[in-house]
């Protein structure tokens, strides 16, 4: 049964990687930019995972440190620098930001946490919007250059969708590791039980400003990406809807499972696309569907399916038993 | 200095909305543990509703009641019934999620249905100016001010000197004893979610004259209110209120005398302080910590 699930689930990977490389070829521009916006999304979001889904600290602010990353890249290579540059810069950035952001996380949780998080995230707009000398203010950035990778340039949107989804490989390979590592189940102990996760000798001082940090990190990597991607930025996308969008496709997609932010970017990204024939409905049923799921099953649609699967494994595990209980019995 | 009069009131007025919403959003927390990411909208939407009744040919005091009666069955019964009740089981965080979602809902019906222009509303209290201690001070804020405090003032009376008060400071601090004594406990969280109804339909007909109905209009008011709760004191009444007095004047002199730029920034910081140095608030009492 598990063995076949194993099967099921790798030859499901490798279809869904399969379709990810070669379907592009066959969309157009505005099909690349929507499924790049995906990648994009996703890091971001997986990011927010990390920080929410693991570590259980609620942000937000990723929008904000997607805006860093985003304003990081552009103002580098506007100076003539290459993308990784501003890459490298983006990270160590956010990374030093979300760990002092982490800090009040130190001594608050939940709601107050999201109240600290969401007025950070105020403020970043306000320094987007008003720092005109570096950001260059409501005019914003424009004729931002998409990077060259080994000599070979992406400036159409086919190499550059690759660049998206290959980043989005890479940091997906290094938040499975991270997960796995423990590092991970240390930032699980600390979203279960932090006075158990302190007592059994986890630093879970570190390990918070650590979910915040390698948290926004991500949300800047994502950031990095976006610049390229539109070649043009302004404050307006990283004010807080962003933010409060991110955290909808965390919890959406499920929270605390893995390929939970690919599936809330999918959906954010790409459904209000396919509701575009509803005009001017589509945020309005997206926002129905929303609440609707989240009463259906606050831990989103991986959480159904896990509910699923948890059942039907009880129920053969049950069954199972019956049998066994039958064959011991002795007859009448 | 005279300069400085006029601000404090201006602030003032606006703080006295600020803190009527607040006192709504606490109260939804105090009774239901419910962040309503939505308040702001809450206050966007009775004004919409109450153009929507002048439209039909109402006239303004009856298009008044009218957005009233519906913002009690829309926010605070429909809110209760269709949102709360079945998220409240599965914890804090999915419902502040669902009322996020719902704000995205609202603005985008707002649109959608009326307009993604801002529509000029009419004032309850008349133009003009008065004379005050021989100064002139716009009338409106006067109003505005005299109302918000009396609004206030009611509801402190009704929690603190009556007995449906009584019995619903009982539920919002211990649900389970309420119970026991015999206090209809749902009844009373009911009657805050009316409460909280009618206080953004009274902040909406109060700040919308000012601030034009537009859409998008709740999302500032609505962090102002966090704040102006959160800066207060999360679990009192009072706390709110101070809360949002301060927050007016605080935003009124920071737009004067800091920078129009970064006046949205005061208040923020502001908040990031507080909750540093006393997260439960200038007049809150310490929460236990739940392990």
């Amino acid at each position: 049964m598990s063995l076949f699930n194993r099967y099921w689930r790798v030859a499901l990977g490798v279809v869904v990687i399969a379709a990810l490389i070669i379907a592009p070829m066959y969309l157009n521009r505005y099909g690349l930019f929507i499924l790049s916006q995906w990648a994009v999304m996703t890091i971001a979001a997986m990011g927010l995972n990390l920080t929410l889904g693991y570590a259980g600290q609620v942000s937000l602010a990723q929008g904000a440190f997607v805006g860093i990353g985003a304003y990081s890249a552009a103002i580098m290579t506007a100076n003539g620098m290459p993308l990784i540059a501003g890459l490298g810069v983006a990270i160590v950035l956010c990374f030093a930001i979300g760990w002092i952001l982490g800090y009040p996380a130190l001594r608050v949780q939940h709601h107050y946490l999201a109240f600290v998080t969401l007025a950070f995230s105020t403020l970043a707009f306000l320094v987007f919007r008003n720092e005109g000398w570096l950001t260059n203010g409501i005019y914003g950035i424009s004729n931002i250059p998409r990077p060259t990778i080994f000599g070979y340039p992406t400036n159409r949107p086919l190499p550059f969708y690759y660049v998206c989804l290959g980043s989005l490989a890479l940091v997906s390979f290094a938040t499975w590791w991270l997960i796995r590592s423990p590092w991970g189940r240390a930032f699980v102990a600390l979203r279960e039980n932090p006075v158990r996760a302190l007592s059994l000798g986890i630093d879970t001082r570190r390990y918070t400003l650590m979910a915040f940090a390698i948290g926004s990190a991500l949300g800047g990597v994502a950031g990095t990406l976006y610049a390229p991607l539109t070649q043009y930025i302004d404050p307006v996308p990283f004010n807080l809807s962003l933010s409060l969008d991110l955290l909808m496709m965390v919890i959406v997609g499920g929270s605390g499972f893995f390929f939970g932010p690919f599936l809330g970017a999918m959906i954010a990204v790409l459904l209000p696309e396919w509701l575009r024939f509803t005009q001017g409905y589509y945020l309005m049923l997206y926002a129905v569907a929303v609440i609707l799921l989240l009463i259906y099953s606050p831990s989103g649609i991986l959480g159904i399916l896990d509910r699923y699967l948890t059942e039907r494994r009880t129920k053969a595990a049950s069954a199972l038993r019956a049998v066994a209980k039958s064959g011991l019995e002795p007859a009448p | 200095m005279s300069n400085l009069l006029d601000l404090l009131i201006a602030g003032l007025a606006t703080g006295a909305i600020y803190a009527i919403v607040a006192v709504g959003f606490t109260l939804l927390w105090q009774t239901s543990q419910t962040i309503n990411f939505a308040q702001g909208e809450f206050v966007m939407l009775p004004a919409f509703l109450m153009l929507a009744a002048m439209h039909v040919g109402a006239p303004f005091w009856l298009a008044i009641v009218i957005g009233m009666l519906l913002s009690l069955l829309l926010l605070g019964l429909g809110f209760k019934m269709l949102l709360v009740d079945p998220m409240l089981r599965h914890g804090v965080l999915p419902l502040a999620i669902a009322t996020m979602a719902l704000a995205i809902g609202l603005k985008e019906a707002v649109k959608q249905f009326f307009s993604a222009e801002a529509s000029p509303f009419p004032s309850i209290v008349p133009a003009g100016d008065i004379s005050i201690l021989g100064r002139q001070v716009a009338l409106q804020s006067v109003g505005v001010l005299a109302l918000a405090i009396a609004a206030v003032v009611g509801l402190t009376m009704l929690l603190n000197r009556t007995s449906i008060g009584h019995q619903m400071q009982a539920t919002a601090q211990n649900p389970t004893v309420a119970r026991i004594i015999g206090i209809p406990v749902e009844r009373m969280i009911l009657l805050t979610f009316l409460i909280n109804a009618f206080l953004v339909a009274l902040a909406s007909l109060l700040i919308t004259p000012i601030y034009l109905a537009k859409f998008s209009s709740g999302e500032v008011l609505g962090q102002a209110a966090f704040i102006a709760a959160i800066v207060g004191g999360f679990n009192q009444v009072r706390g709110a209120i101070a809360g949002g007095l301060l927050i007016g004047v605080v935003d009124n002199l920071a737009a004067a005398y800091v920078s129009t730029q970064y006046r949205a920034a005061v208040p923020m910081v502001l908040l990031i302080l507080i909750i540093l140095l006393r997260p439960q608030g200038l007049l809150g009492r310490a929460e236990e910590r739940t392990v």
